[in-house]
C-alpha cells in the first residue's frame, strides 16, 4: 500500500512537471485596440499586422526552444478609459506576458498608470501618439513605434509652408490626442511664420457640426485642418464645411488618414492633403508581399502594429525570459543598432542570431529607431487625396 | 457688394441652418404638447418615439433602394415615410393598450405618468438599438443641393458661398404643410374639436357625449405621425444615429415650455426662438462684422459669446429663465 502511495505521488509529480513544460512552452501577447469605437476601421489590419508577426515567429520554431506565441485580443474603444483598463485587467487575468497596443493616446495612458504600471507589465504601442506620453512616469515599461505629434507638427507646418499656405484654421477632437496634436501643429506651424485663425475643439458622436463649422468659417484661414478621427466627428466637420461652403481643401493629420475618408466624403475631398506615420522602402515592402491580400498591410499602424509585436518576442528571446522585469531592458537594445538589420520575415534569422548572442538591429516594416525615453524617431508619408484615394506622394 | 456678402454669410451659416433646426424642433415640440394638453403628462418618451419611426422609415428606404426604386431628385425616405408612420402609429397605440391606459383607467398622477414614459423612453431605446444598432446610419439619396454653395460663388461672383440643402428644403416646406394641415385639422373637422373640448374640460367633453379612448387614439396617430416626420427630417438633413434623438428631448421640451405647453402656436414659436438662440448665440459674428463694419472698427476677436459645446446649455438657461419669470410659456399655456 505504501508503495503503491508513493507509486502515484510520483506519477502525480512527474505528470505535474510534464504539465508545467508544456504551458512554458506558449507565450501569450495581449493586442488592446480599439475594435469598437472611433478608428474601429483600422484596427481590423493592425491586430492582423501584430498576429502576423506572432506567427511567424512561432512558425520558425526558434523562439525560446520552440516555444508557440498566441495571442489574445481585448477592446480598448478607443476613447473609453473604463472600458480600456478593465479589458486591460482582464488580459493580464488571462497571463499574457506583454501588450501590444493600446491605441488611442488617452486609454494608452489610462491603461499605462491603472494596469501595467502595478502590474509590472510592458506595453508597445504602435499608435499612441500624443507629446504627453513622451513625458509621462512609466518605470520603463512602456515603448512605441510610432512618433510623438510633436514630431507630427513640425512635419505638418513645414508640408504647409512648402505648399503655401499662410493661415488655418485649426480644429480637434476633444480629448488627449487631439489636444496634444492641436498644440503641437499650432507652435510649430507659428514657429515657421504661420498664422492660425482660431483653435477650436469638437466633440465627437454629435449630429451636427454646422455651429463648429460656422465659428471656423468665421475666423478664415486658407486651410482647415481637422485633428480628429475619420470614423468620427472629424468626418462631420469636413462634410458640414463642404456643405456649407466654407472650405474646399483639408489638411488632414494621421487620424484623419485611412481608406473611410475618401469613402465617405466623395469627390470632394480630391486635393486635401496630410501626412501619416508611415515607411517606404524594403520593410514594407516585404511586408506586403508577405501579406499577399489577406489584408491590407499599408493601411495606417499597421506596420507598427507588426512591428511592436516583433520587438517583444526578439527582446524576450534576447533576455531568455517572458519575464516583463527581464526583458523590458533589452527592447532597446534589440531595436537600435548596432547589429544586423532585420526586416519584416526575417525574425526566424533574428532569433537564430539573438541566440548565437550576436547584436541585432531591428527596422522592421516602418523603420523602427527608438528615440528618447523608448519612441520612434518617425517617418511620416505625404498623403494626397487623389480620385477618392490616399496616395504617398512623398516621405518627410 | 460687402453688404451683400454680409447678408449671405448671415444666411448661410444663421438663418438657412436655424430655420431648418426650428422646423424640426416645432414638429418635435407639437407631439410633446398634444400629448401634455390632451393626455395630461409630459411624454419623455417622445424622442424615442422619434427614433423608432425614423428607423423603420431607413429601413423601407433601404429595401426601395434595394429594389431599385427612387424619387429622382428627391430622397427616397419621402416615399418610406408612410410606412414608418404606420410603424409609429402602431408601436403608440400598442404602448398606450398594454401601458398607459392602465395608469389612465387608475386615474394615476400626472407624475406617475411621466416616470412611466421614461421607462417606455429607455425601451424604445433599446429596441432601436437592438434592430439598427447603435451607429450613424446613411439613408439620403437624390440630389444633395438645390443651390451648392460652389455654383453660388460662380454664378453671383460673391465671396462668400450660399448653399441650400435639398434637405433643408424639404424640411421646411413638409413642416408648413405638416403644421397647416394639423390647424386645420383641429379647428374644422369634428375629431379635432372634440379633441381641443376634451382637452379644455374633460368632464364636460364627457357630458356631452365624446368618447375618450376614441380622442385619446386619434391624439396618438397625431403624435406618433408627427414624431415620425420630424424624426425622419431630422435624420436626413444631420444624421440617423438613436442617440441624438435622446439628446433631442431637451431642446423640444425647452421649446414647447417656452412656447407654452398645451398650446400648439406656441410649440412652433417656442422651436424657432430655442433654434435661433443656440445658433446665434454660439456663433462667430466676426464674418459678417468684417463686411459690415468700416475698416477701423472691425474686430479682431471671433465675436462669439459661447463656446459651440454649450450648445446644449443654451436651452437650459432660456427654460429656466422662462420657467422663472413667465411660467406659461409666451402664448399663454398651461403651467408646468
Amino acid at each position: 500500500m505504501k508503495k503503491m502511495l508513493m507509486a502515484t505521488t510520483a506519477a502525480a509529480l512527474v505528470a505535474t512537471g510534464a504539465m508545467a513544460d508544456g504551458h512554458a512552452k506558449e507565450v501569450k501577447l495581449g493586442v488592446i485596440f480599439g475594435f469598437t469605437g472611433p478608428i474601429e476601421s483600422l484596427t481590423g489590419p493592425m491586430s492582423a499586422g501584430a498576429e502576423m508577426a506572432m506567427k511567424e515567429v512561432t512558425d520558425s520554431g526558434m523562439f525560446l526552444d520552440g516555444t508557440k506565441v498566441t495571442s489574445v485580443r481585448a477592446d480598448s474603444g478607443c476613447i473609453d478609459n473604463g472600458m480600456a483598463v478593465a479589458s486591460a485587467e482582464r488580459l493580464i487575468a488571462e497571463g499574457v506576458s506583454g501588450l501590444v497596443g493600446a491605441d488611442c493616446s488617452g486609454v494608452t495612458g489610462a491603461v499605462l498608470q491603472n494596469v501595467a504600471i502595478p502590474n509590472g507589465m510592458v506595453m508597445i504601442s504602435p499608435s499612441a501618439t500624443s507629446p504627453g506620453l513622451t513625458t509621462m512616469e512609466d518605470n520603463g515599461l512602456f515603448f512605441r513605434t510610432s512618433p510623438s505629434d510633436a514630431r507630427e507638427g513640425e512635419v505638418m507646418a513645414e508640408i504647409l509652408q512648402e505648399r503655401g499656405v499662410k493661415s488655418i484654421a485649426l480644429t480637434y477632437t476633444n480629448n488627449d490626442y487631439g489636444k496634444g496634436l492641436a498644440d503641437a501643429i499650432e507652435s510649430s506651424f507659428k514657429a515657421v511664420g504661420g498664422e492660425v485663425t482660431i483653435v477650436a475643439a469638437h466633440e465627437d458622436g454629435k449630429a451636427d457640426y454646422s455651429a463648429e463649422v460656422g465659428a471656423l468659417a468665421s475666423a478664415g484661414g486658407d486651410l482647415l485642418v481637422v485633428a480628429g478621427y475619420l470614423d468620427q466627428g472629424g468626418a462631420g466637420i469636413i462634410k458640414s464645411a463642404l456643405d456649407a461652403g466654407a472650405w474646399e481643401q483639408f489638411g488632414l493629420p494621421g487620424g484623419m488618414i485611412g481608406e473611410n475618408l475618401p469613402k465617405t466624403i466623395g469627390p470632394d475631398l480630391n486635393g486635401s492633403y496630410g501626412q501619416i506615420a508611415g515607411s517606404q522602402g524594403d520593410g514594407i515592402d516585404n511586408l506586403v508581399k508577405m501579406v499577399d491580400g489577406a489584408f491590407d498591410a499599408t493601411s495606417p499602424y499597421t506596420p507598427e502594429s507588426y512591428d511592436a509585436a516583433a520587438l517583444f518576442l526578439l527582446a524576450m528571446q534576447a533576455a531568455n525570459s517572458t519575464d516583463p522585469a527581464a526583458y523590458k531592458d533589452e527592447i532597446l537594445n534589440v531595436a537600435n543598432a548596432p547589429g544586423e538589420k532585420i526586416y519584416p520575415g526575417d525574425l526566424g534569422k533574428a532569433l537564430e542570431l539573438i541566440k548565437a548572442g550576436k547584436d541585432v538591429d531591428y527596422v522592421g516594416a516602418s523603420a523602427v529607431e527608438l528615440i528618447g525615453p523608448g519612441e520612434s524617431a518617425g517617418t511620416y508619408r505625404m498623403i494626397e487625396v487623389k480620385d477618392g484615394k490616399n496616395e504617398t506622394i512623398g516621405m518627410k | 457688394m460687402d453688404f451683400l456678402n454680409a447678408i449671405i454669410a448671415l444666411a448661410n451659416y444663421v438663418l438657412i441652418p436655424g430655420i431648418a433646426y426650428g422646423s424640426q424642433l416645432a414638429l418635435g415640440a407639437l407631439g410633446v404638447t398634444l400629448v401634455y394638453s390632451i393626455l395630461r403628462f409630459s411624454n419623455f418618451a417622445h424622442g424615442d418615439t422619434m427614433a423608432m419611426g425614423a428607423m423603420a422609415t431607413v429601413l423601407m428606404t433601404w429595401l426601395f433602394q434595394s429594389w431599385g426604386i427612387s424619387l429622382g431628385p428627391l430622397p427616397t425616405a419621402l416615399l418610406a415615410l408612410p410606412f414608418g408612420i404606420l410603424f409609429a402609429v402602431g408601436l403608440v397605440l400598442f404602448t398606450d393598450r398594454t401601458v398607459y391606459r392602465f395608469y389612465r383607467v387608475k386615474k394615476a398622477q400626472p407624475v406617475i405618468l411621466v416616470i412611466v414614459s421614461l421607462g417606455v423612453t429607455f425601451i424604445y431605446n433599446g429596441v432601436t438599438r437592438f434592430i439598427i444598432g447603435a451607429d450613424d446610419q446613411s439613408f439620403f439619396d437624390g440630389e444633395r443641393f438645390i443651390i451648392s454653395a460652389r455654383e453660388f460663388k460662380k454664378a453671383t461672383g460673391l465671396a462668400e458661398g450660399l448653399s441650400f440643402k435639398t434637405t433643408q428644403g424639404i424640411t421646411i416646406v413638409t413642416a408648413i404643410v405638416v403644421v397647416a394641415l394639423l390647424f386645420w385639422f383641429l379647428n374644422k373637422t369634428r375629431a379635432g374639436k372634440s379633441m381641443r373640448a376634451y382637452s379644455d374640460n374633460e368632464d364636460l367633453a364627457l357630458l356631452s357625449g365624446i368618447n375618450p379612448e376614441r380622442v385619446v387614439m386619434i391624439t396618438w396617430m397625431i403624435v406618433a405621425t408627427l414624431a415620425t416626420i420630424a424624426g425622419v427630417l431630422y435624420g436626413l438633413d444631420k444624421s440617423f444615429k438613436p442617440f441624438t434623438y435622446f439628446q433631442l428631448l431637451l431642446p423640444i421640451f425647452a421649446s414647447a415650455i417656452v412656447g407654452g405647453l398645451g398650446n400648439p402656436l406656441g410649440a412652433i414659436a417656442g422651436g424657432f426662438v430655442i433654434a435661433f438662440s443656440e445658433v446665434t448665440i454660439t456663433y462667430a459674428w466676426k464674418k459678417v462684422l468684417v463686411y459690415l463694419m468700416p475698416e477701423s472698427l472691425e474686430p479682431s476677436g471671433l465675436v462669439q459669446l459661447l463656446s459651440t459645446d454649450y450648445k446644449f446649455a443654451v436651452s437650459f438657461v432660456i427654460l429656466l429663465i422662462v420657467l422663472l419669470f413667465k411660467p406659461t410659456g409666451l402664448f399663454k399655456g398651461q403651467a408646468v
